[in-house]
């Protein structure tokens, strides 16, 4: 056993056992040590630092031999008090706060929110039609970023390394039509109560429909990769079974229950922003496996390409149609603008703020500082995330800052089950069942 | 952008709950508006009947629920919520899963909210339930007090309120009472205090950014 002495830990005194503390490069003693001891029986601390545990997440494995037969999740170690934070900001502010949760789901954490909000305020249904399907389109190219990195890291955690560089190499696209309609690649806070934060700029949908014709041909590589690949297959056939029963019990949403058979899926069972107006289908697998979770992403992937290119089709009719609510007492007053200093508040809009419209310039100043008020009450509108139904809680007393807003986040809910889908296995599995799960720690920790 | 005396009432609640009291516009008004006062209300408990399908929800909840589980209902926003006297809420969770007519089968999240205003029931559990059977949500809030900050565990019923429930406990302090193991899940296992509720700081410090200093978030102005 290695004497090195870890600074960072507390203590290393136990009640049951030897300790050792892992730095690498000392298996040999590691193992020489556990031969002494002529005990199977091992805990294993695998994280929060670990590359294959997607993210801060900490195992508590009980291990026999190699089979795991307790396994147990450490979780927070990302928790930055985001809900307590958006208390303390108003409520368009707390879009910036919760897009940064889940953080390769950014627009929906922003669109549950503010779906929330406008529940709140009464506006749903003055919500202009540009910005719901400008809502639709960057959720579902956001569904396939967010899905393409569950493969990629996935993929990676079992040693397919060539699945890691195509997945991220078209998000990299993805990321790309984001930052090119958002400003930003990640944290966009884009979308704001009443609406969304700006028009498309010129050219965007030209971009997207290149996009799609691009996917179109790199889709198919993933399948071709993995669909048959006898290796693939092996990892990932009956590895972390959860059946229907299952499922609901520990309230799993997402691919993960849609893989016993089950077409649940919000955005068709309880349409928002208009998706009922949209062709897509409900993918299905019926393994209850890992396997099955892999290729519901990678189907869902073309059912988010479909609706993609139906809400192009509909933006283009769209052009100059407004993407902020008409009431001057909730829309964001601010037009931006590309000027010689890169983009700010537009020319026309200061003149009219400055030199024409003194109530203009009051709603202006009144809304950028102080913010709206909301009704009292609550409000939960879920939505159909790429891990499952992502949910706020928004609470308001009235005032212009949220009294409570709670985040039922799927990744959360979802790393209950990695108990249940992993111990019986081997170690080699939890990994892959995680995968499977595709927990963010980002909305886990909040 | 007003500021009207009266906070919008919900039509569609006939009677209000009174759950705290503003005062000023903000912290250290000087504007004249100082004396403001200004009730806090909340949608209050409405009436049957309801329309729609809340009326079977309610009706097939009232008949297999204990006498006095459901203290009131309040419809907000297309919305229903029952809220329910924690003493019964064990036996409501299982009826809701189990019931042919309701079927709540999925427990989506336990969320807490704390009111240090609304005496004798300053902390709240909120339960969103869902059906898929019958594509139908609710909402069940259980209160209790500050002094006696227990509710019962639904981990029985919802073995996904598990760390839900920890959740809460871990940002509130309530205590799901024959929960199998409630200990903190988000802050670390020593750590004082439960974040989440009101009376505990945000935290932060000043920040000099050009020779101005701008105060933490929950130190600066805020508009009540």
């Amino acid at each position: 056993m290695t004497t090195t002495q870890d600074p960072y830990a507390a203590s290393n005194e136990t009640s049951q056992g030897r300790v050792f503390t892992v730095t690498g490069q000392d298996w040999d003693s590691i193992a020489e040590g556990l031969a002494d001891e002529g005990d199977d029986r091992v805990v294993v601390n695998m994280g929060p630092q670990h590359p294959s545990t997607h993210g801060v997440l900490r195992l508590i494995l009980e291990l026999e031999g190699e089979s795991v037969t307790e396994a147990r999740c450490g979780i927070g170690y990302l928790h930055t008090g985001i809900e307590k934070n958006m208390e303390f900001r108003t409520w368009t502010q707390g879009v910036t706060f919760c897009t940064r949760m889940d953080y390769l789901a950014p627009f929906h954490n922003e669109l549950t929110y503010c779906l929330g909000v406008e529940r709140l305020l009464d506006i749903e249904d003055q919500i202009p039609e540009k910005a719901q399907v400008m809502r639709v389109l960057l959720s579902e190219l956001n569904r396939i970023s967010s899905h393409l990195v569950c493969i990629a890291t996935g993929g990676m955690e079992i040693g397919a390394l060539t699945v890691m560089t195509i997945g991220f190499r078209e998000r990299e696209l993805t990321l790309d039509l984001f930052e090119l309609i958002t400003g930003l690649r990640m944290n966009h806070a884009f979308f704001r109560p009443g609406g969304v934060a700006q028009d498309l700029p010129p050219g965007a949908l030209d971009q997207i429909r290149d996009y799609i014709a691009l996917m179109k041909k790199r889709l198919p590589e993933y399948a071709a990769f993995c669909n048959a690949n006898p290796i693939f297959r092996g990892r990932l056939d009956g590895v972390g079974y959860l059946d229907l029963a299952g499922c609901l019990a520990l309230g799993i949403t997402g691919p993960v229950l849609r893989s016993t058979g089950y077409p649940w899926d919000l955005r068709k069972s309880q349409p928002y922003s208009g998706y009922e107006d949209y062709e897509f289908d409900v993918v299905t697998w019926d393994t209850c496996d890992s396997y099955g979770r892999f290729r519901i992403r990678l189907e869902e992937m073309w059912q988010s390409l479909r609706i993609v290119e139906q809400a192009a089709d509909r933006l283009a009719e769209l052009e100059g149609a407004p993407v902020m609510i008409g009431d001057k007492k909730i829309a964001w007053p601010s037009q931006l603008a590309i000027g010689s200093d890169g983009m700010g508040n537009s020319l026309d809009h200061i003149r009219h703020i400055m030199g024409e419209s003194m109530e203009a310039l009051i709603h202006h100043f009144k809304l950028v500082t102080e913010g709206f008020r909301v009704p009292t009450g609550q409000a939960y509108v879920p939505v159909e995330s790429p891990r499952g139904e992502l949910g706020a809680h928004v609470v308001s007393d009235g005032g212009t800052r949220p009294f409570r807003a709670h985040f039922r986040d799927p990744s959360f809910t979802n790393l209950q089950a990695t108990s249940v889908m992993s111990e019986g296995g081997m170690v080699a599995d939890v990994i892959v069942a995680i995968a499977s799960i595709d927990p963010v720690m980002g909305g886990v920790d909040r | 952008m007003t500021d009207e005396p009266n906070l919008p009432i919900a039509a569609e609640a006939a009677q209000t709950e009174v759950v705290g009291v503003k005062h000023g516009m903000y912290g250290g008004d000087t504007s004249g508006y100082g004396g403001l006062v200004r009730p806090v209300v909340m949608p209050g408990g409405t009436p049957p009947p309801y329309g729609g399908w809340f009326d079977e929800v309610h009706g097939a909840l009232a008949e297999v629920a204990p006498e006095g589980a459901i203290e009131k209902v309040v419809i907000h926003r297309g919305e229903i919520t029952f809220f329910i006297r924690r003493q019964h809420l064990l036996e409501v969770a299982q009826r809701l899963r189990d019931d042919e007519s309701l079927r709540y089968e999925l427990l989506s999240g336990v969320s807490g909210v704390h009111y240090p205003d609304d005496q004798g029931r300053e902390l709240h559990a909120v339960y969103h339930l869902l059906s898929m059977t019958h594509n139908r949500r609710i909402r069940l809030e259980v209160t209790a007090p500050d002094s006696d900050p227990h509710i019962p565990s639904v981990v029985a019923t919802y073995p996904t309120a598990d760390w839900h429930e920890r959740e809460t406990y871990d940002f509130f302090g309530i205590i799901f009472d024959g929960h199998p193991a409630l200990t903190r899940i988000m802050m670390p296992d020593d750590w004082p205090g439960h974040p989440q509720r009101k009376d505990y700081p945000l935290g932060g410090i000043p920040v000099e950014y050009k020779g101005a200093t701008i105060p933490p978030p929950d130190t600066r102005r805020s508009y009540s």
